[in-house]
């Protein structure tokens, strides 16, 4: 056992953290969210380089045109993706690279955008709709892709996270099956890890965010990183983000080798930790950053509207801690 | 990132499997809690047993009479003799896990013959003496006086919270040796023999009622300076050693048996009543708390495999050990509150009442509360996060 990332791990994160403050900084995540908003929130032209990357086809095989990796450096790239808070839908489009079909080979090149939603959510909610160019519908029989002519979607006008729009979808039409029951469970295993990545990602960001504002801002002649009060706020940041990394990097380990852990236990701790990290983080760092937390210019919002979205998808904490009560 | 045991550590795994079902059936029964030396003596039937078999000191240093076990077989030496039920290092913790470790990496050869052979054997049993009633957080406070008087030290002083001091042959000591330095600067620590003429031992009763831990009193006792581990008052940084083999494994096998403790909970609970048609497994909240708490500790988990790994190669124990204390203490005391809504009113009773297990269940609630005091509050613990990991500035 060596639960230690690879230089080669290592490499590739850091590579792709460059590759986002390169292209996706601070400036850019602002103009999305201040000013020149595109379709659906995706910029074409940033998801191409994404695709270039490799992002989309990293777990496919080299003979398919794949990178060949697997599911441990997948969690690696998206926890940068959720770093720098990358918008559009990563994940689905990522998952549905390794489908039969155009849709697969679309993704995987990044010239198709692909949404993938949860046929049994109520109400229906379809993020960044305007963008796809493709929409899979996931259900306990299998994928199914729906005709976007046949949609009736009515846009929502104020998503509470601003670089995630949302449409309301009343009814779903028929869609062509084209995966299986045993597709669209896999699809939902890593769809959690890869979304619990994102979270870790943010959880760390904003830890690292808080714990610098606390190192600047002075009240009372001193910083206030100095007051125990938010030294240990930014403490338990650090805690749950640690917790929620071993989680997530444990759960993606055991999804590309079955024989290191179980997944049925791993991934559904992944989750929890994750979106827990992320969402309290958030909370959190809002407090730490008192009257400017509450601003729409301080990023900390941002980062916390894009946990709570993502605490909502592949599972949330009724299912995985039934699931895990069921292991008992 | 690689989480599959090697087959070397497989190997030892099942060797070690092999040896826990055929001893473990032959260790006599468990005594009462308020039987010391009862307890004593089975502790050290257990640390027998295992010195017999060559499980002793297993990640200690070969040198040191140990086995020199890689930090990952240390851990499957951990989750296996916790999985097969056998007994907690017990009295022999402070022997094991502080004093040994830190006299084979502070200590003199002298010093190493002479003391560590017995702590592997069981026949010498260590306690902590760090802790007064004027320093428990601030254990730099420390007022113990140490004295030189020829090749001896004189002590004077008290202290307090020293767990096993009852049936303890030695006591890793922290004494001031110059009260006019700065207070980090002036400490020594001593190995002092608990029979020593002038030292005397007070029970404390904890909130369980058991004496778990005592008031050592020193009233001019005369202790080598030979006895002095690392250099004249340099202790402090003896002590860092000290405190990082503490906080590096002392809980890792406790993981292991909360994940039990989750699955008990879960058969109370399928088999707990609430209404004529219901069990408190029906309970909804409770179900997913259960849930909840079984991410927690796997998670925790995941972080102790993550911790050794890392410690592993950089061959330190490092600073993620406040990480998972702060982390997994709370999270156990949570695990008992549980416990105590399943268990309704039979919580009230530190017995077995109406054929639940409510008497261990209660009292390992109880004990749980020392989780976050002992071994450095949850307080200083965010404070080392806050300060050495984070690098937020320090209280002034
Ligand atoms: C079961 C048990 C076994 C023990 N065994 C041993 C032993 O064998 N040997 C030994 O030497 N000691 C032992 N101890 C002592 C233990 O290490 C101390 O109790 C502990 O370090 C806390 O010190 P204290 O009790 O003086 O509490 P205090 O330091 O008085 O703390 C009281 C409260 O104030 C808080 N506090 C104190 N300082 C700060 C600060 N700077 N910032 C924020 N909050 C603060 C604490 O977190 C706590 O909540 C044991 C304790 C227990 C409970």
């Amino acid at each position: 056992m060596d639960f230690q990332l690879t230089s080669a791990q290592r490499d590739l994160a850091s590579g792709f953290r460059s590759f986002c403050e390169r292209r996706f900084d601070r400036d850019r995540l602002r103009g999305l969210v201040d000013r020149d908003r595109p379709p659906g929130m995706v910029d074409r032209e940033l998801w191409a380089e994404l695709a270039e990357t490799g992002v989309f086809c990293l777990r496919l095989a080299e003979d398919d045109g794949g990178v060949g990796l697997g599911t441990a450096e997948a969690a690696l790239v998206f926890e940068e993706a959720g770093r720098a808070l990358l918008p559009g839908p990563l994940v689905a489009t990522h998952l549905a690279a390794s489908l039969p079909g155009r849709v697969g080979t679309g993704a995987a090149s990044g010239d198709l955008v692909v949404g993938l939603a949860a046929a049994d959510q109520f109400p229906l909610l379809v993020e960044h709709l305007d963008a796809v160019d493709e929409l899979l519908i996931r259900s306990p029989d299998g994928i199914r892709r729906i005709d976007r002519s046949a949609l009736r979607a009515t846009a929502i006008r104020t998503p509470t996270d601003p670089c995630t729009p949302l449409h309301h979808v009343a009814t779903v039409p028929d869609g062509a099956l084209i995966a299986d029951a045993a597709a669209a469970e896999r699809l939902l295993r890593e769809g959690a890890v890869l979304t619990a990545a994102l979270q870790l990602g943010i959880a760390g960001k904003l830890t690292e965010m808080s714990t610098r504002y606390a190192r600047e801002r002075e009240q009372f002649g001193r910083v206030i990183g100095g007051f125990q009060a938010v030294k240990h706020l930014c403490a338990d940041m650090l805690v749950r983000t640690e917790v929620a990394r071993a989680a997530v990097y444990a759960a993606a380990v055991t999804l590309d080798d079955p024989e290191a852990g179980d997944p049925a236990v791993a991934v559904p701790t992944a989750k929890l930790m994750a979106d827990e990290a992320a969402t309290r983080n958030g909370k959190d760092a809002t407090q730490v950053h008192g009257g400017m937390g509450f601003t729409w210019e301080v990023d900390v919002h941002l980062y916390l509207k894009r946990a709570w979205v993502h605490a909502t998808q592949y599972g949330g904490p009724e299912e995985h801690e039934e699931a895990l009560a069921a292991t008992l | 990132m690689d989480l599959r045991y090697t087959e070397a550590e497989e190997g030892f795994r099942a060797e070690l499997r092999a040896w826990l079902a055929s001893a473990l059936p032959t260790l006599p029964g468990k005594p009462d809690r308020a039987d010391w030396p009862g307890r004593r003596a089975y502790d050290t039937a257990w640390q027998r047993m295992l010195f017999d078999a060559g499980y002793a000191g297993v990640h200690w240093p070969v040198e040191a009479g140990g086995r020199g076990a890689t930090p990952t077989e240390h851990l499957i030496f951990l989750e296996e003799t916790e999985r097969a039920g056998a007994p907690y290092v017990g009295a022999n913790f402070v022997g094991l896990l502080h004093a040994g470790p830190t006299i084979n990496a502070a200590g003199t050869e002298e010093q190493r013959r002479r003391y560590l052979p017995g702590i592997l054997s069981g026949d010498d049993v260590w306690c902590q003496g760090f802790s007064e009633p004027g320093a428990g957080s601030d254990l730099a406070a420390l007022r113990t006086r140490a004295v030189r008087d020829g090749d001896e030290y004189v002590l004077n002083g008290s202290k307090i919270w020293t767990s096993h001091a009852e049936v303890a042959d030695y006591c890793e000591m922290l004494v001031r040796t110059d009260p006019d330095a700065p207070k980090h600067k002036g400490i020594s620590w001593l190995i002092v023999p608990m029979d020593a003429p002038g030292l005397s031992v007070r029970p404390l009763d904890t909130i369980m009622g058991t004496s778990e831990f005592a008031e050592v009193f020193l009233d001019d006792v005369r202790v080598p300076v030979a006895n002095r581990v690392g250099e004249e008052n340099d202790g402090w940084r003896v002590t860092m050693v000290t405190l990082s083999f503490e906080r590096g494994t002392a809980f890792v096998s406790e993981v292991v048996a909360c994940r039990r403790l989750l699955r008990e909970l879960a058969s109370l609970a399928r088999a707990m009543p609430r209404s004529p048609d219901a069990t408190a497994w029906d309970d909804t909240t409770l179900r997913r708390e259960l849930g909840h708490l079984t991410a927690e500790f796997e998670a925790l988990w995941a972080l102790t495999k993550w911790n050794v790994s890392k410690a592993s190669r950089s061959g330190v124990p490092g600073v993620g050990g406040s990480v998972f204390k702060l982390r997994f203490s709370e999270t156990k005391q949570k695990a008992y509150d549980l416990a105590h809504r399943l268990l309704g009113r039979a919580a009230l009773c530190v017995e077995d009442v109406a054929g639940l297990p409510s008497g261990a269940l209660v009292d390992e609630r109880l004990s749980s509360l020392s989780y976050t005091i002992a071994a450095g509050t949850s307080q200083i613990q965010r404070n080392i996060v806050g300060e050495r990991i984070l690098g937020l500035p320090k209280e002034r």
